[in-house]
């Protein structure tokens, strides 16, 4: 899953057209539902479309059992700091947002 | 937890699948990841324009949605800086450098592995890998524990395109723009904060 061919530009065109294709079929509930699963099915493609890139890089395969540990030692504690700290933003800041909305 | 298992399964099967398949049968592997990529963009795009509401609470927000990219950096340096110290054969300014990838494993591998060479480089994107992987696993969890801005923080870069879908589903539409907007700031800030770093 790497970022060739991808670019801010491509991003905002992808979700921009969806969101008006979206705008004139929102009334459309049956459909909303499909497209839960639908995005649900691609995740998994695409997650079955890294762990082939993981597979086929030599590179990180023959290195997997040196670099592993320390790898997982660093995201685990990089995403550990954030989801702390995005935790105190989420209790202080944005908790009332979905009853605000009612 | 059905759908992390299930995400984890076919990651285990992809990697076995790039194990065993030949080198040039894979080779479309990439444009496919792309299109596969942009296709849920564009789904994604039609989930926030069936619910305009998303663009109300943006705007509610103002400048407290700065705080998820922030708080993303401050916790990401802080705690890879914990334990830099633990970690042989590495200098605080190289974790601080991997870390600073937030999840962008394939700018900041090149530029890592220009700096530092490869050793540095592949730890950058093994670790910035799981970074993703962690936030496809751990959503559900993340947000049960600790709120929903939590896969949004742990996805970091990958929060605005390839770790979203995930993120739609166990945050809700609501995070979507937060998501997309903290993920693109982090994505920009990448390049700059890996080379101030070494």
């Amino acid at each position: 899953m790497d970022r060739n061919g991808f670019t801010m530009n491509s991003v905002l065109l992808f979700l921009i057209s969806g969101g008006i294709l979206g705008y004139y079929i929102r009334e459309k509930k049956s459909f909303l539902h499909h497209l839960d699963k639908l995005t649900f099915w691609s995740v998994l493609t695409l997650l079955f479309l890294l762990g082939l890139s993981v597979g086929r890089n030599q590179t990180i395969m023959q290195n997997l059992h040196k670099l592993g540990i320390q790898a997982l030692i660093l995201s685990v504690s990089a995403v550990s700091g954030s989801v702390i700290l995005s935790w105190l933003v989420y209790k202080y800041f944005f908790k009332g947002i979905k009853a605000d909305e009612k | 937890m059905k759908s992390s298992v299930m995400i984890l399964i076919f990651f285990t099967a992809g990697i076995f699948t790039g194990l065993i398949l030949n080198e040039n049968v894979l080779s479309m592997n990439m444009n496919l990841s792309s299109y596969a990529l942009h296709f849920l963009l564009f789904l994604i795009g039609v989930s926030i324009g069936c619910d305009l509401k998303i663009f109300k609470i943006l705007k509610k927000l103002h400048y407290k949605v700065l705080f998820v990219p922030v708080s993303v950096i401050l916790g990401t340096m802080a705690g890879v800086a914990a334990v830099s110290f633990f970690l042989e054969n590495l200098t605080l300014n190289d974790c601080l450098a991997v870390g600073s990838g937030f999840g962008y494993y394939s700018l900041s591998s090149i530029y890592i592995t220009e700096l530092r060479g490869e050793t540095l480089g592949v730890l950058a994107l093994l670790s910035n890998i799981v970074r993703e992987v962690i936030t496809l696993i751990s959503a559900p969890v993340l947000v049960k524990y600790f709120g929903k801005l939590a896969p949004i923080a742990s996805g970091g870069a990958t929060s605005m395109d390839t770790t979203l879908p995930i993120i739609t589903r166990y945050s809700g539409k609501e995070f979507v723009v937060i998501a997309v907007f903290s993920g693109t700031i982090l994505t920009v800030l990448v390049p700059f904060m890996v080379t101030a770093f070494l």
